[in-house]
């Protein structure tokens, strides 16, 4: 069995950083596992600037900033395999991977860091009756066809949630021909970032109705559009305040939730309030040697942050592995 | 003597601006916590600008989009213009982070170029 000091799992940004890090400790047999085509993680879909000011001191779009870690693990040459997906970890650090050039692995690694990132809050946490009819995305995956794959997902949108994917995504769909009718909010605050609300709706004129849902989803085949209400103090909804929009698209940006299956199966406590893994001060989880940073300890605003973070990560996961316990 | 309130968007603080305007030259801006958000705001009451990100179609990578933006801010009053000019426009790869995608779009005098390195599908 392949044996490595440390196996990362996820190369996005958190993972990149980390596997810096440890390089930069000294460490030789780093592995990062990745499950999509390219590293870089979802950065590489985020097409907008605004990425990398506290890191690089300038604005960098996401593929770009990506870039600059991407380019340093090639040069320093860290081992990474692409297209494989991570099955299961076991408390003794013993990792089963599964793609479809190799087939089924199983690794062995000293440390570990967890760097999964997050995933989207889908449809079903929301509870808004209706049909499941098709048109109804999450913003990211939304991002990701438009972005990467060069599909449209419709023409006249309506967006739930104004967390920062959502905002981007208003502005997106504009630029590439769709009228975004409106984004509405439950809470009495936008959660996105303020310049974000400037630059991605203000801009393009798109309206922005604070406490207010989506309580109804029309169209059977196909979503032909929503019933939008207002909410009182309690969030309760207010019956006399009911107004359909016709869509054909719902893009929800409605929260993300670390990605934290791998983590539970092996054994990671988990922290009720952010999903995420219980770390120490040194990032480290309740089983020994096993590290995470990044979206899947708990959600950041901004990806320098989870650089920051991943490179600490990385330095306690190579001090681990130095010190031999 | 006019009173504007903006968000500055240089950066994630969004700091909230205060700048007074007269006969549409800025007299005071307040409010910034660094030098960037005075520039900001002199630019966007005499000459808003933004960057402008969007993709073109890639041929021969792993993904169908390539992405790219203004290499600087363009008035943005450009903006559409800008992205309907990018749409007919196709990349082979090899192509490079930096790369000139079109130059001088739009008359603006700034360069489209690409934010992603794309190398050539290897396999299937």
């Amino acid at each position: 069995m392949l044996i490595y000091d440390i196996v990362i799992i996820g190369g996005g940004p958190a993972g990149l950083a980390a596997a810096l890090a440890a390089k930069e400790k000294g460490i030789e047999q780093i592995l990062i596992l990745e499950r999509d085509c390219e590293l870089g993680g979802i950065l590489n879909q985020c097409i907008h600037s605004g990425f990398g000011l506290h890191i690089f001191e300038e604005e960098l779009t996401g593929p770009e900033y990506a870039l600059r870690y991407i380019e340093k693990i090639e040069a320093f040459k860290i081992e990474y395999r692409l297209n494989t997906m991570v099955v299961d970890i076991c408390a003794d650090k013993r990792v089963t991977t599964m793609s479809q050039a190799d087939g089924m692995c199983v690794l062995q690694a000293k440390a570990i860091v967890l760097a999964m990132g997050c995933r989207e809050r889908p449809r079903g946490t929301l509870h808004i009756p209706g049909f499941r009819p098709a048109g109804i995305y999450s913003a990211g995956t939304a991002q990701k066809l438009v972005n990467m794959n060069g599909f449209m997902p419709g023409k006249e949108v309506v967006i739930l949630g104004s967390g920062d994917i959502g905002l981007i995504m208003a502005r997106r769909m504009t630029l590439e021909g769709a009228k975004v009718k409106v984004v509405a909010e439950l809470m009495a605050k936008s959660g996105g970032l303020q310049r974000n609300i400037v630059q991605c709706l203000e801009d393009y004129g798109i309206p922005l109705r604070l406490q207010t849902t989506v309580v109804e989803i029309h169209g059977k085949e196909h979503i032909t559009g929503v019933t939008l209400a207002c909410v009182d103090e309690a969030g309760r909804v207010i019956d006399s305040t009911r107004e359909y929009v016709s869509c054909d698209t719902l893009l929800l940006s409605v929260g993300l939730i670390p990605e934290n299956e791998l983590s539970l199966k092996m054994g990671v406590k988990l922290d009720m309030r952010t999903n995420g893994p219980v770390l120490n001060d040194k990032y480290e989880t309740n089983i020994s040697g096993v590290f995470a940073c990044g979206n899947v300890h708990h959600v950041h605003d901004l990806v320098d942050d989870v650089s920051k973070e991943a490179e600490k990560a990385g330095t306690y996961a190579a001090m681990y592995v130095k010190g031999g316990a | 003597m006019e009173k504007k309130n903006l968000i500055c968007i240089a950066c994630p603080l969004g700091c909230a601006l205060v700048i007074v305007v007269e006969n549409s030259a800025v007299l005071s801006v307040t409010g910034q916590k660094c030098p960037r958000g005075e520039h900001y705001a002199i630019k966007e009451i005499t000459n808003p600008t933004r960057i402008v990100t969007t993709t073109v179609t890639l041929i021969g990578g792993d993904i169908e989009r390539l992405p790219v933006k203004t290499e600087s801010e363009i008035p943005k009053d450009k903006i559409y213009d800008c992205v309907r000019a990018l749409k007919g426009i196709a990349v082979k790869t090899p192509v490079y982070v930096g790369d000139v995608i079109v130059e001088n779009i739009v008359d603006t005098g700034v360069d489209i170029v690409a934010t992603n390195t794309k190398r050539t599908r290897t396999s299937g």
